[in-house]
């Protein structure tokens, strides 16, 4: 509606005159027939996600959903909103440094210090958001792909970046998991639950 | 008619005297005497030990929930006192000789491997492997001399 139909006019009758307001100015004829919806009252808001107790840095963990299911990982960081940054490290088991919701782990009483051991700077490199996400192609089946159909799909390229960081997070991480005897070997294994193992009885 | 040689059966029996373990229950796990049989399924017991989180209060107890032990304090008189079963159970070195036999590291180790972490159940994993190897290897030596 232009602003000039909302303006009142003003109409002379003999020796006076009169203001009309405009159509959409107008009280309503009738009254509503429902009452004035009110916006539902919010009962919640918004706090920081407070992680388990057990899920302290240096922790190991057995990641129980996804592609590594079943693997033991050490826990690095937290990043907000229950999720955690993991890594296998890479050389042991194939866990790269990766983003893992929180509720879908379980934390042992194993823990390794990392005090001195992870370098700051490349944890805040790798914890800024977008790191994982910024050079992913969409999945998106495109015209172009089923053409290709029948190519041989050209090897997932990782960008050196990713790798380099790796490689500085797990190189001392490594060193300080060597202290432990047995411990790397853990790592490399797989959790399953096997006869008789009662998970809800078990300490981890 | 040939000759018959009648043995007595070597079962435990329910009689005064015999020690029996709690399967389960408040008392599990806890060594206690008959000191009373009430009838064919209820017995009345004590268990005087000098530790306090495994003594028996004397009570009557169903049979259904204990196990006969093979350890009988011998010449126990029927319903004996509390003190008096207490001296004849230090005597007999109850809980030592349960403490000592397979049954009793049994519980233990089964009761100890419960309590282990991750870390400490893959540890005695690989633990067990080089042991079933070392046998198997002194097996293989032992085999190839003979």
């Amino acid at each position: 509606m232009s602003a000039t139909q909302e303006q009142p006019t003003t109409k002379k009758f003999g020796k006076g005159e009169r203001t009309i307001p405009a159509a959409s100015q107008k009280a309503s004829k009738y009254y509503p027939t429902d009452d004035d919806p009110k916006p539902k009252q919010v009962r919640k808001t918004i706090r920081p996600t407070k992680l388990r107790q057990s899920l302290q840095p240096g922790t190991v963990l057995i990641l129980l959903a996804g592609r590594f299911r079943g693997k033991r990982v050490v826990l690095l960081k937290h990043l907000g909103q229950g999720v955690l940054l993991v890594t296998g490290p890479f050389k042991v088991n194939g866990v790269p440094l990766r983003r893992v919701n929180a509720r879908y782990v379980i934390a042992t009483q194993t823990r390794v210090d990392l005090k001195g051991v992870v370098d700051e700077k490349v944890l805040e490199k790798v914890s800024v958001e977008g790191y994982f996400t910024a050079d992913k192609e969409s999945n998106k089946a495109g015209e172009d792909a089923f053409f290709k159909q029948g190519e041989k799909p050209a090897p997932k390229q990782v960008s050196s970046g990713r790798a380099e960081d790796q490689k500085a997070v797990d190189q001392k991480l490594l060193a300080a998991l060597k202290k432990t005897p047995m411990l790397i070997d853990l790592l490399g294994s797989t959790f399953s639950l096997r006869k008789g193992d009662r998970p809800h009885e078990m300490v981890f | 008619m040939g000759d018959a040689t009648v043995v007595t059966s070597s079962w435990r029996l329910v009689e005064v005297g015999r020690v029996v373990l709690f399967a389960g229950g408040p008392y599990d796990g806890r060594l206690a005497a008959i000191v009373e049989i009430i009838d064919h399924k209820r017995v009345l017991i004590d268990g005087p030990s000098a530790s306090a989180d495994k003594v028996v209060p004397r009570h009557s107890a169903a049979l259904a929930g204990l196990s006969l032990t093979p350890i009988v304090i011998p010449k126990l008189p029927r319903a004996i006192g509390n003190a008096g079963l207490k001296t004849k159970w230090n005597e007999a070195q109850v809980e030592k000789t349960f403490a000592e036999s397979a049954w009793a590291k049994t519980r233990a180790r089964k009761d100890k491997r419960k309590t282990l972490n991750d870390f400490e159940r893959y540890k005695v994993m690989r633990l067990q492997k080089q042991k079933r190897f070392a046998e198997k290897v002194a097996l293989a030596k032992v085999r190839a001399s003979a």
